[in-house]
């Protein structure tokens, strides 16, 4: 086997990042297998049925039918022991953050995570709040590496066929030291940021709470809803519904109009499918303007009235 | 409850970046660091933590050169108890588990009960320190913790989830959580605390004088990201950017 794609269950349905994590895997050539953990092992890989894999192992367990950082090492670390895949390869999502550190440090074998490009054995992971990228090199034979959201495409899978495996795994209960509760939600808004057709987004730059219904008096103009970056949120200026990014929402409106957003890489990846993205930073070096259809430089609580009293005009 | 709270110094957000003549970092000559602002929540929770329960100490640890010592130091003028300093100076020539391994062979002895760390670090964001170190000292592990609730025994944390889901668990201890920014309100300084943190102790350790693993992952270059887009500029004065912006949003984009 020369990689093995750990996929995960998004309550139920494949993780969008893990079909990801198989374009990676088969571009990165050999022979590409996958494994499942959990109670909706055999609903994921009747999902896969079409795509070209070795094999899909499933693995069922009653101390693994929902997510455990505990069971996960214990089982995938066994496989990957007996496998010896050359690469194991996730999607970077919270799940791998919380057990692919497990599986490198019982395994003695690197962690690469995060990654926006893979070149043979070249690869390439933002730094410094995305505002530099950094070329990694590795010298272990084996190695875990992570894929940042749209890293890679889906639409790009190969298709073919695969064989399932179902293996039945005992582990001793006392591995596991920790009791988790059900998933739940907190009370949701009634602002549905994913369909809205223009966002009005509020980022650091906005300095203070008192200047936060210049974002509100401009989407009303816009007919938008407003949308936040994390450090607004943190800061209570805004409620946590609407925020944006990887803890929050994933949205791709006609037009996202950020506001002092700088581009920190969480909130990129739950935006960066917007068709226009019209960015106003008063850094010339924000991570936003790379992605940005139309980079305003200069200070948004200056813009912004000008903009109101502009558009009030027409 | 004894808490060790890992903190880094890294280039502060509003500091110039400029790449070295070798390419493989940045210039730190003229780079301003800080304290790596998830940290700062982490050890914002390990003092609430030791405040509720009314016991234990707070231990504040750095890798990294000379400089580093400033963020142990601010630590302990925010109430940590005492700092263990691993001095070292090339750090960004290692990797996460080389690392890892070091600050576990350290922290061992200590045998502390919770070991904290921010979700992951603004220089290099690798994002598995602390969860590397719980598995090699064999700790339960958490990460993404937005809060926490613990007892002599047993800590129940909250973490986030993807797509503003939450979970609640119960860990064992030890344990070692990393946690995510936003969960508290870190404090400043007090001058009391400041002058304070003058007395307390900060042992320094040499990494050479520690068994390190050589590392298996290392950065060969940096450099500037290629837009992935044709991005048109606006500059000028804020009349002109806001005249500019109602033309784009009207002819261009035609949300108006």
């Amino acid at each position: 086997m020369n990689t093995l794609v750990v996929l995960e269950s998004n309550r139920g349905v494949l993780h969008r990042l893990s079909k990801e994590a198989i374009v990676a895997a088969q571009g990165l050539g050999g022979e590409v297998s996958a494994i499942i953990l959990g109670k909706d092992a055999e609903s994921i890989s009747s999902e896969l049925s079409n795509v070209k894999l070795e094999e899909i192992i499933m693995v069922k367990n009653e101390y693994v039918s929902s997510y455990n950082a505990d069971g996960y090492t214990e089982i995938i670390s066994n496989i990957i022991k007996e496998e010896s895949p050359k690469n194991i390869v996730l999607g970077h999502t919270y799940q791998t953050r919380d057990f692919a550190p497990r599986l490198s440090a019982r395994l003695n074998i690197p962690f690469i995570p995060d990654l926006i490009l893979c070149h043979e054995e070249n690869f390439t992971k933002q730094v410094l709040n995305a505002k530099l990228n950094a070329l990694i090199k590795c010298t272990s034979g084996q190695k875990i590496l992570s894929f940042q959201s749209a890293a890679f495409n889906e639409e790009n899978l190969i298709l073919g066929q695969n064989k399932t495996r179902l293996l039945d795994i005992a582990i001793d209960s006392s591995i596991i030291r920790s009791n988790s509760e059900d998933p739940f939600q907190e009370s949701a808004g009634d602002v549905d940021l994913e369909s809205a057709e223009v966002l009005v987004s509020v980022g650091r730059g906005i300095e203070k709470e008192e200047n936060i219904p210049l974002a509100f008096n401009l989407a009303e103009l816009l007919t938008a809803e407003v949308s936040a970056s994390r450090p607004v949120v943190d800061s209570g200026w805004l409620e946590s519904f609407r925020q944006v990014g990887s803890s929050g929402n994933n949205v791709s409106p006609k037009l996202y109009f950020s506001l002092g957003v700088s581009g920190a890489i969480q909130h990129v990846v739950g935006m960066k499918g917007a068709k226009y993205i019209l960015s106003i930073n008063k850094d010339k070096e924000a991570p936003i303007f790379e992605i940005a259809d139309y980079a305003a430089v200069g200070n948004v609580l200056e813009i912004i009235p000008k903009l109101i009293e502009n558009l009030k005009d027409q | 409850m004894k808490i060790a709270i890992l903190i880094k110094q890294v280039p502060g957000t509003e500091s110039s970046l400029s790449i070295k003549s070798d390419k493989n970092w940045i210039d730190e000559s003229t780079t301003t660091f800080v304290m790596n602002p998830p940290d700062n929540f982490a050890l914002e929770e390990a003092l609430l933590i030791k405040e509720k329960l009314n016991k234990g100490e707070v231990v504040a640890v750095s890798m990294g050169p000379t400089r580093s010592q400033k963020v142990i130091r601010e630590a302990l003028a925010k109430g940590a108890d005492r700092g263990i300093h691993i001095e070292e100076e090339d750090n960004y020539e290692k990797d996460p588990l080389s690392t890892s391994k070091v600050f576990a062979s350290v922290l061992k002895e200590e045998k502390f009960d919770l070991i904290f760390t921010g979700l992951q670090s603004d220089d290099t964001g690798m994002g598995q320190t602390g969860v590397l170190i719980g598995e090699l000292l064999n700790m339960s592990t958490a990460t993404l913790v937005i809060e926490t609730d613990c007892t002599e025994t047993s800590i129940k944390v909250k973490r986030e989830l993807e797509s503003g889901w939450f979970q609640w668990l119960t860990l064992s201890l030890p344990a070692s959580l990393s946690i995510q920014s936003g969960l508290n309100t870190p404090r400043y300084p007090s001058l009391k605390g400041i002058m304070g943190a003058k007395k307390k102790e900060i042992n320094v350790i040499s990494y050479n004088d520690l068994v390190g693993d050589a590392p298996m992952q290392k950065i060969e270059t940096v450099s500037l990201p290629e837009a992935s887009k044709q991005t048109e500029f606006i500059e000028g004065s804020s009349e002109e950017i806001a005249e500019r912006l109602v033309d784009i949003l009207k002819k261009e984009i035609k949300v108006i």
